[in-house]
């Protein structure tokens, strides 16, 4: 599957916006990112597992509310920073 | 714990100072040269990050620390060991410890207070965040762990209260503090949640609050209720504390555990209340304040819109006020708790940034001010780096 990578977290992925990661749902999919791209998970993933107040997850085109949601082959994942203040 | 009434003393520095800046929007640093007149600014460094303390290790004068998050992504601990230049991200950043399914466990929400250890421990260091929590570090920064028990202590998460009885921000564990003669011997404070010492390496904690005023109408004996904003050791008599508390001015002289408000000696139309406090590096009896308006709605600007520092050079007997140079009029400052410092010169240098991002300093012990830098970002600390 393809993770969407946003800006704020491109240089912990070489600058790169799409990339590959595979996992039977979002946990492994994040665990799998973290591993290749170190720092990135506690960024967007707290201590607790919660997903972070201005990070938003969504599988195709539906938000993930935890990581528990179950992922096929050819799931779209994009990462997005929500709104945060200025 | 043995406690020596010896002073210890110091030589004062003669290399050049550097500046480290926390900003809303990013570090910036203003390199002084030897004589303290001219200065650089370089920066932004990661820009857009909330950086609340940056710290250079004087233990090796290379190794800088830097507590920063951003609106969307969690916090972390970057780190340079070759004075800035470059950066790497800790391995670990603080966090509390995951809780078995169904409970709610603590999340960082950012690394406020960073604090290098004792000199015979080199690379450790302790971190504050808010909400409360205590961390260190055994390795430069590279890892931390949570740090004594205060963290998962039912007293303690009942003093640090909730997120309500906080700062606006969060609630912060600040004001980290290693006695220079004795490793073991550690401070913390809480806002809100007191002052707390520990004569054990952070085994076991005291809270030390006797003395200390609350808001009205609140009860003193209650430790939830102390709001500490900044407190201070003196390095020649570290036996001496001083504080800028949300309800005055203190000083502390242990063994005595009663705080003295020494604020009730300032000019009752300007009052004692602010965020920073700065003590003299070789004299015990000399400390600084920036006053803050404290009344009606705890405005938090510089009273009458006047700018001014005051100093005591008789451990808070009498206050001097100390505005040359500064706006005599329309320059409503906020100084914070970390905004405020001294370097360790012949005469002192004394800085200050201000939320409106302003740096200003006095290469004379505060007799006369000059203003360094202008249009940074909202300033959340300065620290003066002995280069």
């Amino acid at each position: 599957m393809t993770v969407h990578i946003p800006t704020a977290l491109r240089s912990y992925t070489k600058q790169r916006s799409d990339v590959a990661a595979e996992g039977r749902n979002l946990a492994d999919v994040v665990s799998a990112l973290d591993r290749r791209y170190p720092g990135l998970r506690f960024r967007i993933i707290t201590e607790q597992d919660t997903i972070r107040p201005h990070i938003r997850i969504f599988v195709n085109e539906e938000q993930a509310r935890d990581l528990s949601v179950v992922l096929r082959p050819d799931d779209q994942i994009h990462i997005v920073c929500a709104l945060s203040g200025g | 714990m043995s406690r020596s009434r010896k002073t210890t003393s110091s030589q004062p520095a003669t290399g050049s100072v550097a500046l480290l800046i926390g900003t809303r929007k990013g570090a910036f640093v203003l390199r002084g040269d030897r004589t303290r007149r001219t200065w650089k600014l370089s920066g932004p460094m990661f820009l857009g990050h909330i950086v609340h303390h940056v710290v250079l290790d004087p233990r090796d004068r290379r190794t800088m620390l830097m507590a920063a998050s951003t609106g969307h992504l969690g916090p972390t601990v970057f780190r340079s060991t070759d004075l800035g230049k470059t950066w790497k991200e800790a391995k670990t950043p603080p966090a509390f410890p995951k809780v078995p399914e169904g409970q709610k466990g603590r999340v960082v929400g950012h690394v406020f207070w960073l604090t290098p250890g004792h000199p015979s421990e080199p690379g450790l260091w302790y971190a504050g965040t808010s909400p409360q929590g205590l961390f260190r570090s055994n390795d430069g920064g590279v890892t931390w762990e949570p740090f004594s028990s205060i963290n998962d202590d039912p007293q303690y998460r009942e003093w640090m209260g909730s997120v309500q009885d906080g700062t606006p921000d969060g609630p912060k564990l600040h004001s980290i503090i290693v006695d220079p003669r004795n490793s073991k011997h550690l401070y913390f404070a809480m806002s809100g949640g007191g002052v707390h010492e520990s004569v054990d390496c952070g085994r076991t904690w005291t809270p030390i609050v006797q003395g200390l005023e609350v808001v009205e109408g609140f009860d003193a004996a209650t430790v939830t209720f102390h709001d500490p904003h900044c407190i201070r050791l003196c390095p020649t008599n570290p036996d001496r504390l001083y504080q800028q508390n949300h309800c005055g001015i203190y000083r502390l002289d242990q063994p005595s555990n009663t705080w003295v408000r020494i604020g009730k000696n300032m000019p009752k139309k300007v009052g004692d209340i602010g965020f920073s406090m700065v003590v003299h590096p070789r004299n015990a009896d000399t400390a600084w304040v920036f006053p803050m308006d404290g009344s009606t709605v705890w405005p938090r600007v510089s009273p009458g819109g006047k700018p001014a520092a005051y100093v005591t050079k008789n451990a808070g007997k009498n206050w001097v006020r100390l505005d040359k140079g500064f706006p005599r009029a329309n320059a409503w400052w906020t100084v914070k708790r970390q905004a405020m410092t001294a370097d360790a010169h012949e005469p002192i240098g004394l800085y200050l940034g201000t939320t409106s991002g302003e740096v200003w300093a006095s290469r004379t012990e505060g007799s006369t001010w000059v203003c360094l830098a202008r249009h940074l970002p909202e300033i959340y600390s300065v620290e003066a780096a002995e280069l």
